[in-house]
């Protein structure tokens, strides 16, 4: 297997990285958050929202060129097939099918296999060596529904009807979810934006995502904020930029949320376990869907999916690719 | 149960104390007898079961869920409670859980050989935040940022009594403290306590800030103590058996028989525990060996027979006196040990001194000539006042040593820092050797912890369980109050409240010190 794919996720044949962390010729880029996506590529292949989103973030001129290429479009070079599959982690998110000699392979990226309305969904692709992310890779991470977590939301939105509600979001894809969530589930007043987001907000409604009415919330006055809701970058919940909302409940939208000793350190009141992400069910059910036998673990806690992947019959090792961080986590 | 989990919760995500307060209150007053005394002994540590213990739900855990799977879940999440909750593969919710005071029935009642199910069965019944409730209720320890003092504040938040009558009956109720509530709520007069036979809560001191302090306190209202390296102790004397309580009231005196048979008297006495002979201090090593036990051996009680330094008094006879300013209660106490002889207690001598320079030439002294951890300055004026009230008592230490010495092994800390290595073991030279002089874990801000954090994850050369080794290149600065020969370190020392002082980036592991230079601060005796 090694010869189709290095251990840098290097395409050997056709000298091509998946999400390079170094500015390569040729990248296949899976998604748009910086750890995966990075400028300074010389040709980059990627889904059009992808090449969109990118372009919006590092400007047009972010890489020498954009060669895109639709989910389930088989494109081959050499002797080599790329297929683009739809990984569900954010909008255009793709995992990576690379077909040589008969062998198949899977680079996922990052995905998540629970509906969401802001990326395509999530597809299974059989393979014989499965490269997966393993950023909730340990049993303690079951995820709760989503619509769980709006409702604790909506509850502390009526305990509390003064306080402005500021959920910390990442601006790329968890932001468009919450909204979206928030949409579901009937809730129609205005959202209000930290500037940082509006951007890729306008974006994801240029390409077809329903969000609602959203405004600028350095344009609102204080009383239009008391019980509103605010999304803001994770990392201006503790800067000065928050401190000017109505007595703010700071709240925040991830995965690692589900660990209250966390939530605490960061200091957050109202944690809100939303992830883009699997989750460790999910992600020990994907590794047997695949039907994989070997499995290369990227990011994350590898330690574990690689214990469990063995305790399988299957050959497991960790990548340990230096760079990649979870953007999440970093916040 | 379902109240007090979500109780819990808002308790531990509340930053703010007056939100914590509240939350508090509001639940004291909605919830109806005997759960909200059991929810109070929760919250104030004094629920505990004898058959329930943290050993017993991982067992419970384990037979559910592979063990190296548990033990990295575990390392990363840093809380036996809230890993148990979150890793739990059984989605339960369907069932009610029994109420908090049927639950403590259960757990109490169930017999040992039938807990293990019962507590399979309850974490299966329970929504993740009760099961993590349940975890806390049932093994203690809550790292949820209460104190016992902000649980008594919230019930005379409610109630408009005044904290300091709550905290005066505090350690003669008794759990689920109906008779508490019921003088809370106005309904009944406040309970009365056997003053003789209970706890007293102490008078502690403040640091003393030499920059402000000095220059505004005259040295002529204020007396100086040494103070005393061992433990701080209340002890009642009456007709019955004495009774030794801790600082924070926890009775001792099984460990301490030979110091309670010992003692004569009438009254309440504060002051130091020591071991040693004819009243002569050991280290306090030597006194950690007969702490954390329920009994002592004869071995023991010989090699390290156990001593009061009294430094006050806060009953005579029956009387209590702690509303006298500390001049009288001295006298009293002076008078008490003129009456009779005693083998086991003895009192602590005030130092001689007209001004603070003068003062702190004699804390120098001794902490250079006989290793005093600092002196004690004390109000003559003031009455004894539970809690720490301010002006009152100042504590001034000895300057600490420092020692530079290099980082060697790093674990994940818990509570608060759970998931960040901030427990730091360090060492110092000796020939080309490292060996391990000692491990803290404070003494940095939450900024240094993240960047020490991210240097152990990229430094890391093998890990031994949660244990980290890592490269030998990093140096504290470690600041420490005292140098003790110790037989259970391989470098022979042990250091008294080690923390770090500075992290020094800049300077190379080799220019760390040696272990001699170590030795040379451990005070002969």
């Amino acid at each position: 297997m090694a010869q189709v794919l290095d251990r840098d996720l290097h395409i050997r044949r056709i000298d091509t990285y998946v999400d390079p962390t170094l500015p390569r010729e040729r990248a296949i880029i899976t998604h748009g958050h910086a750890d995966h996506a990075r400028s300074g590529h010389q040709k980059v292949l990627a889904t059009p929202d992808t090449i969109a989103i990118m372009q919006t973030r590092y400007g047009p001129d972010c890489a020498g060129s954009f060669q895109p290429l639709e989910f389930g479009q088989p494109l081959r070079i050499d002797d080599v097939t790329i297929t683009l599959y739809p990984a569900g982690h954010i909008l255009g998110s793709a995992q990576v099918l690379i077909e040589q000699d008969g062998q198949r392979v899977v680079v996922t990226g990052d995905y998540k296999r629970l509906p969401d309305k802001t990326a395509q969904p999530f597809e299974l692709v059989p393979c014989d060596l499965l490269v997966t992310e393993a950023t909730f890779g340990l049993p303690v991470f079951q995820h709760p529904h989503p619509s769980e977590e709006i409702a604790k939301l909506f509850k502390s939105l009526a305990a509390h009807p003064g306080r402005a509600h500021v959920i910390g979001a990442y601006a790329l894809g968890k932001a468009q979810r919450v909204i979206s969530l928030l949409r579901d589930a009937g809730y129609d007043a205005p959202i209000y934006l930290h500037g940082a987001m509006q951007r890729l907000c306008d974006l994801y409604i240029e390409r077809g995502i329903a969000l609602g009415e959203l405004r600028h919330a350095t344009e609102a006055t204080k009383a239009e904020l008391a019980g509103a809701i605010i999304i803001a970058p994770p990392s201006a919940l503790k800067d000065r930029w928050s401190r000017r909302l109505p007595d703010p409940v700071l709240a925040m939208a991830s995965g690692w949320m589900s660990v209250k000793q966390r939530a605490r350190q960061s200091g957050i009141e109202l944690p809100l376990v939303i992830s883009d992400h699997v989750d460790w069910p999910e992600l020990t059910q994907t590794v047997t869907d695949t039907g994989a036998a070997t499995i290369w673990v990227t990011h994350g806690r590898e330690d574990a999916l690689v214990y469990w992947s063995r305790q399988q019959g299957l050959v497991a090792e960790p990548l340990n690719i230096q760079g990649y961080e979870d953007e999440e986590q970093e916040q | 149960m379902k109240r007090f989990a979500t109780l819990l919760e808002t308790l531990a995500l509340t930053p703010s104390r007056n939100r914590k307060i509240e939350a508090l209150a509001a639940y004291f007053s909605d919830t109806p007898d005997p759960d909200r005394g059991y929810a109070l002994a929760v919250l104030t540590g004094a629920l505990s079961f004898a058959h329930v213990k943290p050993a017993r739900l991982k067992q419970v855990v384990l037979a559910e869920v592979d063990p190296h799977l548990f033990a990295l879940s575990y390392d990363y999440v840093g809380d036996l409670g809230e890993t148990i909750a979150l890793i739990w593969p059984h989605k339960g919710g369907m069932r009610e859980l029994p109420s908090l005071s049927n639950l403590v029935e259960l757990l109490n009642t169930t017999p040992k050989s039938e807990l293990a199910l019962l507590i399979a069965e309850l974490l299966t019944s329970a929504q993740i935040n009760e099961r993590w409730a349940l975890v806390k209720l049932a093994t203690g320890g809550l790292r949820i940022g209460v104190s016992e003092r902000l649980a008594k504040t919230a019930l005379a938040e409610m109630s408009g009594m005044d904290l300091k009558d709550i905290e005066e009956i505090w350690h003669g109720i008794k759990m689920p403290y109906g008779d508490l509530f019921a003088w809370l709520d106005g309904t009944s007069p406040k309970p009365e306590i056997d003053h003789t036979a209970r706890f007293h809560p102490l008078m502690l001191s403040n640091p003393i800030d030499e920059d402000k302090d000095f220059a505004s306190l005259d040295p002529a209202d204020f007396v100086a103590e040494w103070k005393w390296d061992g433990i701080r102790v209340q002890l009642i004397l009456g007709d019955g058996p004495a009774s030794l309580f801790s600082r924070t009231g926890e009775d001792i005196a099984p460990a301490f028989p030979d110091l309670v048979e010992n003692v004569f008297g009438h009254g309440v006495l504060d002051g130091e525990l020591l071991v040693g002979n004819n009243f002569e201090p050991a280290p306090f090593n030597a006194l950690q060996q007969r702490l954390n036990r329920k009994s002592a051996t004869e071995k023991l009680i010989g090699e390290h027979p156990a001593f009061i330094r009294v430094y006050d008094m806060l009953f005579d006879g029956d009387e209590d006196i702690r509303a006298l300013p500390w001049i009288d209660r001295r006298a009293r106490l002076q008078d008490f040990f003129a009456d009779q002889t005693q083998s086991r207690l003895d009192l602590s001598q005030l130092l001689a001194f007209s001004d603070w320079e003068q003062l702190g030439a004699i804390r120098r002294q001794g902490a250079d000539e006989n290793g005093h951890e600092g002196v004690m300055i004390k109000l003559k004026s003031a009455p004894y006042v539970p809690g720490r009230p301010k002006g009152n008592w100042f504590k001034w230490k000895r300057d600490p040593n420092l020692v530079d010495a290099v980082l060697m092994y790093a674990q994940r800390g818990h509570g608060k820092r759970s998931s960040y290595y901030s427990d730091f073991t360090f060492g110092a030279w000796r020939g080309n050797e490292l060996v391990p002089i000692g491990k803290a874990y404070f003494g940095f801000t939450d900024a240094e912890l993240k960047e020490l954090d991210k240097w152990v994850r990229a430094h890391t050369i093998q890990s031994f369980g949660p244990v980290r080794e890592v490269e030998k290149s990093l140096v504290f600065e470690v600041a420490f109050d005292s140098a003790q020969a110790s037989t259970r370190h391989k470098s022979g020392v042990a250091l008294r409240f080690p923390r770090i002082n500075r992290i020094r980036w800049d300077k190379p592991a080799t220019e760390a010190a040696n272990v001699d230079e170590v030795e040379n601060l451990i005070p002969a005796t």
